[in-house]
């Protein structure tokens, strides 16, 4: 209903053609697609390497704070001291923080490259978030199966890595793919310190040929890869759940 | 029955509607010939609120509101406040409003970011001057005055670097460039430099200036009087390498002020600006007090 009523009536309104002329501009499309999918690339590069490190960074965080013995106590307040830290401040500071701040110490070429830096700075704070994703999946794997895994002779090391983790993962795709899916739009942000990826090669053809074109075709490449990536994890969930749990309850 | 009863109650309500519009339609002309009669007088009789040129074309009769970035960088405007009249922008500013017979408390300053003020849309201004060089492409959506500066792009680096002797374009392809983004100066890096590694984009100047203080672009692309500032007061130990002639690829940079697209305004302001450029030669006394004089900047050829 909604959406007929959007295609019957958008096009009747008053400003519609000055809209579809500065939004939905096909030549300017054609113009732009190339230079945006080239800037794409970029984005593709920067979320390939930096998702890596988000999730081993966040799994030792989530270890940290996951510790039980007493002595560990200085660990398990720094780590919750760092995810408080990294989630507490927006993205794009710690891109300006680190991005401009750290090479502005006088490292050399080429490590002070923005794309570095950025880059750190996008896996800093993400992996504040993951952190606490894999601690909900952590603690969520009820405690007989610690008691069990001990009962059996694993020490706690092995519990965790063989017994508790894969649990726990398991349980946290989702809200993991949530937070993949907002960290590759997030990796735009690292244009700001000065690479010229997607969203600002969108910004600059936008001022030049003062159209906003560019844009929505920069919001449909990002489109075209992430639903098929969520269908796909979708896909993959639903056959895992098949696999590990009995019989389905139909409807 | 009903449904013809209730016919005739709409066509009586649409008659009553009509004629009470009409009515209003006719008040409403009385008033506002009212009100054109008293802001005429008042244009020839009280000054400060402008001159028979700029009536009725404001954005508030009276008043005029010019905007310019947030923040302002010098030398255009003197400590980011265009109120005091100092700055090279601020100066023609106060110039135009003074030759439009705008008084100085009738100036109302606005901000707008460089982008914003670019788009397609209704203004919050009059006009808008922060360095906009008049190109093709933004015509299509924004309005123009004459230029009331011309200048050519040009680079800064450190003195101690080895782009700090360059003389000629073609040494220039394997260094790393940066410069704000949507500006012609980026767009003069990508299309007449053609460096071998992409240059970067910043939101504004700061950026650039931040990346190229960290080493991490080996020189910035600038307007000549920005680019010496930049070299005299902000980054120490930095040199304006030199400027660009203009070419026909790369025309020199005009300045104008912008206004909303088929603005009224624009003539005013151009009559404004000629007079101080033919008549007072204040556009030439302001450039001489607020920028630096620049002849001595080494040209670098574009082979």
């Amino acid at each position: 209903m909604v959406l007929v009523a959007v295609l019957v009536f958008v096009p009747r309104m008053p400003r519609w053609d000055r809209v579809k002329k500065s939004f939905f501009d096909v030549d300017q499309m054609g113009d732009s697609l190339p230079r945006l999918i080239d800037a794409f690339w970029l984005d593709v590069k920067i979320f390939a390497w930096t998702t890596p490190a988000i999730f081993a960074l966040a799994l030792l965080i989530a270890l940290a704070r996951n510790s039980r013995s007493p002595a560990l106590f200085p660990i398990r307040a720094l780590a919750a001291a760092y995810t408080d830290v990294m989630r507490g401040v927006p993205v794009i500071l710690w891109i300006y923080l680190v991005g401009f701040g750290v090479p502005g110490l006088g490292i050399a070429r080429p490590f002070n490259s923005p794309l570095l830096w950025g880059s750190v700075a996008l896996a800093m704070t993400y992996s504040g978030y993951v952190a606490e994703v894999f601690r909900a999946g952590i603690d969520s794997v009820h405690e007989s199966q610690r008691a069990a895994a001990r009962s059996l002779g694993l020490s706690s090391t092995q519990t965790m890595r063989h017994v508790v983790l894969p649990q726990a993962i398991r349980r946290v795709v989702p809200p993991l793919l949530n937070d993949l899916v907002s960290l590759q739009k997030d990796v735009a942000l690292v244009s700001l310190i000065g690479p010229i990826e997607i969203l600002r090669q969108a910004g600059i053809d936008k001022s030049k040929f003062a159209n906003f074109t560019p844009f929505v075709v920069a919001a449909l490449i990002f489109l075209s890869v992430t639903i098929p990536l969520t269908r796909l994890t979708d896909y993959l969930w639903q056959r895992e759940r098949r696999r590990t749990s009995g019989t389905r309850v139909a409807a | 029955m009903k449904q013809r009863s209730l016919r005739r109650r709409l066509i009586a309500l649409g008659a009553v509607a009509i004629v009470g519009l009409a009515a209003c339609g006719g008040s409403d002309d009385a008033a506002d010939e009212a009100t054109d009669d008293t802001t005429d007088e008042a244009a020839e009789t009280v000054s400060g609120l402008g001159n028979e040129c700029t009536t009725g074309k404001t954005l508030v009769e009276g008043k005029l509101t010019i905007a310019t970035g947030n923040p302002a960088y010098e030398p255009w405007v003197v400590g980011d406040a265009p109120e005091s009249k100092e700055g090279f922008e601020a100066a023609i500013a106060y110039g135009v409003a003074g030759e439009m017979g705008f008084s100085e408390e009738n100036i109302v300053w606005v901000r707008t970011s460089f982008d914003e003020a670019i788009q397609p849309g209704a203004k919050n201004f009059d006009f808008n001057l922060q360095q906009y060089s008049i190109t093709d492409e933004r015509k299509a959506t924004v309005s123009f005055s004459d230029p009331y500066y011309s200048t050519n792009q040009a680079l800064v680096a450190f003195g101690d670097s080895a782009v700090a002797t360059a003389t000629s374009v073609s040494e220039l392809k394997g260094l790393k460039f940066g410069a704000q983004a949507g500006t012609t100066s980026l767009e003069f890096i990508t299309s007449v430099i053609q460096p071998d590694a992409a240059p970067f984009a910043y939101d504004d100047n700061a950026g650039a200036k931040a990346a190229l203080e960290a080493k991490q672009i080996d020189a910035i692309v600038v307007d000549l009087p920005t680019a010496l500032y930049i070299s005299a007061v902000e980054i120490e130990g930095s040199k304006v390498v030199g400027q660009f002639p203009a070419s026909d690829v790369a025309p020199g940079d005009d300045f104008g002020m912008v206004f909303d697209l088929d603005n009224p305004l624009v003539e005013c302001v151009n009559v404004a600006l000629s007079r101080m450029r033919d008549l007072t030669y204040e556009l030439m006394s302001i450039e001489e007090t607020w920028l630096a004089d620049y002849t001595g900047a080494p040209v670098i050829s574009l082979d």
